[in-house]
């Protein structure tokens, strides 16, 4: 139980971080050349000055800055995210239409990533400077250096154009009208690709975080005491070594979990997926600039939610933690 | 100086990284010489494929312009873009990263936190907000990408002041008088500042990807020869003529492969003890 509190310590922290954030966004934002009203009226197709100062005063945009920045973060305590003129919709409602998909999508890539990175760096450890060593290292070198976006349109060229094995893009095939299963199933056939394309540079990182980290416990004095104790090989590794050299592991979700969020918006704009990525980069060229800050503090929400989950997951695996 | 040189030359793996960027350095220096003409002005019929017309041995995109051309100039501008960037990341980073270490208590707290908030944010969105708002012109997203870029500089140099700065040296040089600045900067900083220079390569090597996933999207500047903006117009044609994305993202493999085999070079080269793992 005590680790719980030390995790709501940990959250309670990331709250001035979260307000600074804010301010530093909301303050950035005010630099941009046009505000909504701007966009709203560029969307009627134009209108007079006083509409447009009749809006602005409707919105509050009519205040003093630190005025507005006030109005701002009482709003976002409420969890009002404003209003989108470009989707004619709460910015709320349309960043929870778009969540589903990057979560998917981030949670499919980083059991990828993970699990695959986990197993290869086990073998590469196993194996140290013979061949499968040699080979899986150069692979996850490779991986590491290959663009994402580039490796997705050259997934697409090969196995949708050429082998026509996987959908090209898309978040399930409406036309077909599936329910149930099926949907779920169409879903997860048309998140292959895009899963495989994000995570192939993090299942590089992991792989070589695994591999050092695995030499350097294997190197440990109570790995020595089971070997004497005539244990087997595969026990060693899978009762001792393992659960000791994932921590490093586990660290590096939390701080891998907004790199992903940002490799998400490019894979999802590849392959079309209606995301919160594809979503920010659609309000960047809309210049929708209330859309855009409300998906920065969605974005840092679930940064600091992925670290509060590692922080329990660290706590279950090293009962050191929180004593 | 020179054993870290010998134990780099012996290792091939960071030749190899050599090799690789100076071929790109020699391409982009090359450039101006072997293709003078604007590598962005119409060449030849659209659309060729590579090696079915001489004068263009890698064929030319949809819009008629030679992509070997675009090829050369590229590597200029991703390696002039990685490199002011990782200098503006690392320049920010070391002087955050300085001042928290150095001074600790209440400064170090606010620093961090400030670095944090910057950690929080994923840093591609990060880019896109502020592309979005000072434009994307070459100078503004290659100061934008050195912006979102330094936390991890200013982390590693905090830590190397925070170790540093309690060495008897540095108490030596304080007693003699020196001020604050003159500690930081000609005491703890010259023996912070080789494993930050070893991380600059990572530095160097995201900088890059950065800007070409920036341009693949149409965000950077449209003006400039850069890898990316060719993988993004590629993408229109991408089921027939797929070589038009294909060949850029070879040349941003190969670069990126060759700044993080330099890189770890570099670091085990300086950190004899645990090259043998």
């Amino acid at each position: 139980m005590r680790f719980l509190s030390l995790a709501a310590k940990r959250l309670a922290a990331s709250l001035p971080t979260l307000l600074l954030i804010l301010i530093g966004m909301f303050l950035l934002l005010q630099l941009a050349p046009g505000d909504t009203v701007d966009a709203m009226l560029a969307q009627m197709g134009g209108g007079d000055a006083s509409i447009a100062a009749d809006l602005r005063r409707f919105y509050g945009l009519d205040l003093s800055v630190p005025a507005q920045l006030g109005h701002y973060l009482w709003r976002l305590i409420r969890l009002d995210l404003g209003f989108s003129a470009i989707y004619g919709k709460p910015v709320a409602t349309v960043i929870l239409e778009r969540l589903p998909a990057t979560l998917s999508l981030m949670g499919a890539s980083l059991s990828l990533a993970f699990s695959a990175g986990m197993a290869l760096g086990v073998i590469a450890a196993r194996r140290v400077n013979r061949w499968p060593d040699t080979l899986i290292s150069t692979v996850g070198l490779i991986f590491y250096a290959t663009p994402s976006f580039w490796f997705g349109l050259m997934a697409i060229v090969l196995f949708s154009v050429h082998l026509q094995w996987l959908p090209a893009g898309g978040f399930g095939d409406v036309a077909m009208g599936y329910t149930g299963w099926r949907a779920a199933l169409d879903i997860a056939w048309h998140l292959v690709l895009p899963t495989i394309t994000l995570g192939l540079i993090f299942l590089a990182i992991y792989l070589r975080i695994m591999r050092a980290s695995m030499l350097e416990v294997l190197s440990l004095d109570f790995v020595r005491t089971a070997r004497a104790k005539g244990l087997r090989e595969t026990r060693i590794i899978t009762r001792h070594v393992l659960r000791n050299a994932l921590l490093p592991m586990v660290t590096l979700i939390g701080l891998q979990a907004g790199t992903m969020l940002g490799g998400a918006v490019v894979v999802e704009s590849v392959f079309s997926l209606p995301g919160l990525g594809r979503l920010a980069y659609e309000s960047v060229v809309q210049r929708d600039l209330n859309t855009l800050l409300g998906i920065v503090f969605v974005s840092a929400l679930l940064v600091i939610a992925v670290n509060f989950c590692v922080d329990l997951l660290y706590a279950r695996l090293d009962p050191r933690i929180g004593t | 100086m020179r054993r870290a040189l010998a134990a780099y030359a012996r290792n091939p793996a960071a030749l190899l990284g050599a090799v690789l960027v100076l071929m790109v350095l020699g391409m982009g220096l090359a450039a101006p010489l072997l293709f003078p003409q604007d590598p962005l002005g119409l060449a030849g019929r659209p659309l060729q494929w590579p090696g079915a017309n001489p004068r263009f041995p890698l064929g030319t995109d949809p819009s008629g312009r030679d992509i070997m051309a675009q090829l050369f100039h590229g590597a200029r501008v991703s390696l002039l873009i990685g490199f002011v960037a990782t200098l503006v990341a690392s320049a920010i980073g070391i002087a955050i990263g300085a001042v928290a270490g150095f001074y600790g208590g209440w400064v170090d707290t606010l620093l961090m936190r400030v670095t944090e908030a910057f950690q929080t944010l994923p840093n591609f969105l990060l880019l896109l907000v502020l592309v979005a708002v000072f434009g994307s012109h070459i100078n503004t997203v290659t100061i934008a990408i050195g912006l979102v870029s330094w936390p991890p500089v200013a982390r590693l140099t905090r830590a190397e002041f925070l170790t540093l700065r309690t060495r008897e040296f540095v108490s030596a040089a304080r007693v003699q008088g020196l001020g604050d600045i003159h500690l930081m900067l000609r005491e703890v900083l010259p023996n912070a500042l080789p494993p930050v220079i070893v991380y600059a390569s990572v530095v160097m090597a995201v900088a890059i990807l950065l800007e070409s996933a920036l341009a693949f999207l149409q965000l950077s500047d449209p003006n400039v020869p850069s890898w990316g903006n060719l993988i993004g117009l590629g993408r229109n044609v991408l089921r027939v003529e797929w070589y038009v994305s294909a060949i850029p993202g070879v040349a941003i493999l190969l670069t990126i492969l060759g700044v993080s085999l330099m890189g770890q070079g570099l670091n085990d080269a300086l950190n004899p003890r645990i090259t043998g793992k």
